[in-house]
């Protein structure tokens, strides 16, 4: 139910959209570092003789350095003829990896042996360390967001709440849809329009709207709903909601389960900003309230209370009041 | 109205703000008739208490009479003379419903900002910064009491008001104390602070069977008022503490310790000044060190009980002494809902009379220069009563 497939190919390869982390530019680096080894590799082809003096290496090692030259050669070639994000390049860059562990290797064989100068190959040995942690730091980050690109550059909110009342309850008021926007705060309004179909309409900053058309996949009474958002919408979204008896009389258990996609451009931002940084944040304020009005009835509040300053609430503080 | 706000560390001015609405159904206008500084309230005007904002109307232990209530409040009505309970709990959730009304998952509009503090958010409190909730103040002519059908409580007898006041927090939170001892025949208790909350643990300590109740100090005006309270006292200006509670007590040391302190501990040597700082410097938020003393003073498989105020992440508890010794810990904000009623009827039977700790009494207006007092424990000090 939950599959990426269901959303376009085209933004599966967007690797800039993701999680609400910033880009770090992975890319950037991994292009860097991909040329670098380019010009490490010419040179160890090319002059071996000058490169083993640099790094304190005695002897005949010209065979073993070419080697290692295409071997660099290679792996900068991969990287840079990559035009793929995350995931592939990635591969290229743990490759990268891979040959740092070998010549950090061969230089502590060098540094016991007795032939070898020992503060060059230090120095030398230092240098691929410090290299070695940069593709290591880069591989990591290009295989973590391969993670999170997976979703097809949507973003996964998952969230559960406990609250005091039978998952019938909890499952008639969810399923009148109307009542959404009384503990979700960013949504306007909904209107079933079908049976299984309903509109969407959800407030963004400076008065400006996002709207979708929705239909319910599945509908299991007092147990799940399923929804997924139809063609055209400004937000894609598909996702369900879970009712579960707690264990003990202790009420029930709300799972909710959500892969939404922000649109590109102006509209994304729009989008971004109604989510916040972190829109697990907004899911999981939003099942609080949920509970409120479950347990108590309505939603507490502190907006038009007395303050010696001049608005009610705290803009730094009362987060969820000023929204 | 007027109301006492707070403007940043040891900056209170008493000023006049917009008169409370009904927001919630559950509301009631409480007219206060009497309200009190707390302890705990020092430690805001210190500055100690993160999510402060300018403007903030302080207080959380106010009495009154109900002047106007919400369409769902039902069992109140316009006249009523109550005590309101700190913590404020909708009286419907797991926590609730369980009686641990400080723990109410409903009350917190700021929960997501505790839960980042402390992984799960507490109840809502009056007057006690944005990290509970942000919810005015009862220092003020005219306070709104969201939940006032769980949290107002109804006095219909002639006790005055500093008999039934401290109902809303210090009396409670010092029997909870008590009551967190499990005292058993025989028991001794020893309380570190001899401030209200302290007083209050001492005699209900007795109230709950203590045969000894060791009180430690270095004011002598709170001494000779545990005293008073049937105490034993230590002045740890004079004496070891750790020392003096192994002679009194046959070198097992107490069955249970009151912490009754909290963040703001004073001490001396070279301890003191480790934890003085690094809480200036911010690189711990509490000065725990009655905790540190309890702990080691506290007899094998004895009790720790916590009402003084911690507020976040502090250094060298000595967790060995807590696993070898295998003592208990326990602690919470008080569930003062759950007290009204029985200590109501001990105050009834005259147990006990409240009232015993109030030494001033002054002018809503004056609360600054209350603070001012109680800070700095000038003119033997224990406890302000406020009248609007």
């Amino acid at each position: 139910m939950m599959r990426g497939a269901q959303f376009g190919l085209d933004w599966a390869r967007d690797g800039r959209r993701r999680n609400g982390v910033v880009n770090l530019n992975e890319e950037k680096i991994a292009r860097g570092l991909g040329w670098f080894s380019i010009g490490l590799g010419l040179a160890e082809i090319a002059a071996p003789r000058t490169l083993a003096k640099l790094i304190g290496v005695r002897g005949d090692h010209n065979g073993l350095l070419r080697m290692l030259g295409m071997r660099e050669i290679a792996s900068g070639v991969g990287i840079l003829a990559e035009r793929r994000p995350a995931g592939p390049l990635a591969a290229w860059m743990w490759s990268r990896v891979g040959g740092d562990a070998i010549d950090l290797a061969m230089l502590g064989a060098a540094l016991r042996s007795r032939k070898s100068g020992q503060g060059r190959v230090v120095a030398a040995t230092a240098a691929v360390a410090g290299v070695t942690a940069l593709d290591l730091i880069c591989s990591l980050q290009l295989s973590r967001r391969d993670g999170a690109t997976k979703n097809g550059g949507a973003i996964r909110v998952a969230q559960a709440k406990t609250i005091n009342r039978s998952p019938e309850e909890l499952y008639r008021f969810w399923r009148d849809f109307q009542n959404l926007p009384r503990f979700m705060k960013h949504l306007e309004s909904v209107q079933a329009t079908g049976d299984r179909r309903s509109h969407w309409v959800a407030k963004a900053p400076a008065g400006t709207k996002v709207e979708w058309d929705a239909e319910i996949t599945e509908d299991r009474p007092n147990e799940l709903i399923a929804w997924r958002s139809l063609k055209g919408a400004d937000v894609e979204n598909i996702g369900s909601v879970r009712f579960e008896r707690a264990p003990g009389g202790r009420g029930a258990v709300v799972k909710v389960n959500m892969l939404y996609r922000p649109p590109a451009g102006k509209l994304g931002a729009v989008v971004a900003k109604l989510f916040g940084e972190d829109p697990e944040w907004r899911i999981k304020d939003d099942l609080r309230r949920f509970k409120q009005v479950m347990e108590v009835g309505e939603i507490i509040t502190t907006k038009g209370q007395p303050a010696g300053r001049d608005s009610s609430v705290s803009w730094r503080y009362d987060r969820t009041e000023e929204i | 109205m007027k109301a006492n706000c707070w403007y940043g560390k040891q900056d209170l001015r008493v000023t006049d703000v917009p008169d409370p609405k009904i927001l919630n159904k559950r509301d009631a206008i409480v007219k206060i008739t009497s309200t009190a500084i707390c302890g705990s309230d020092l430690h805001l005007y210190n500055g100690f208490i993160p999510t402060m904002e300018r403007g903030d109307i302080l207080g959380h232990e106010f009495m009154g009479e109900v002047v106007e209530v919400g369409s769902e409040v039902k069992n109140l009505k316009v006249g009523d003379r109550v005590v309101v309970a700190f913590p404020i709990s909708c009286g419907a959730c797991f926590f609730c419903q369980r009686e641990m009304f400080s723990l109410c998952e409903n009350s917190n509009p700021n929960a997501w900002m505790a839960e980042k503090l402390f992984g799960h958010s507490p109840a809502g409190i009056f007057g006690y910064s944005h990290l509970t909730g942000g919810f005015a103040g009862g220092q003020a002519e005219y306070a709104r009491v969201p939940f006032a059908d769980v949290g107002a409580f109804k006095i219909e007898n002639g006790f005055t008001d500093e008999q039934v006041l401290f109902l809303s927090d210090i009396f409670p939170t010092g029997y909870m104390a008590a009551e967190n001892c499990d005292i058993q025949p025989g028991d001794t208790v020893a309380v570190w602070g001899c401030g209200p909350v302290g007083q209050f643990a001492i005699r209900s300590a007795f109230l709950l069977g203590a045969e000894r109740v060791i009180a430690i100090d270095r004011f002598p005006e709170r001494l000779r008022m545990a005293e008073d309270g049937g105490a034993e006292t230590i002045n740890y200006e004079d004496v070891d503490v750790y020392d003096t509670l192994m002679e009194m007590t046959g070198g097992r040391g107490p069955d249970s310790c009151i912490d009754a302190v909290g963040l703001e501990a004073h001490g001396h040597g070279p301890q003191y000044f480790y934890d003085r700082v690094k809480q200036a410097i911010r690189l711990e938020s509490d000065r725990p060190i009655v905790l540190r003393e309890a702990i080691l003073a506290c007899r094998n498989g004895g009790t720790i009980s916590i009402p003084g105020v911690y507020g976040g992440f502090d250094d060298k508890i000595p967790v060995g002494a807590l696993m070898n010794k295998a003592l208990k810990i326990k602690t919470g904000q008080t569930h003062v809902q759950h007290y009204f009623r029985p200590l109501l009827e001990r105050i009834m039977k005259g147990e006990i009379d409240p009232s015993f700790v109030v030494t001033h009494r002054m002018r809503l207006n004056e609360a600054p220069k209350g603070y001012d007092l109680f800070l700095n424990k000038e003119d033997d000090c224990v406890k302000i009563v406020l009248k609007p």
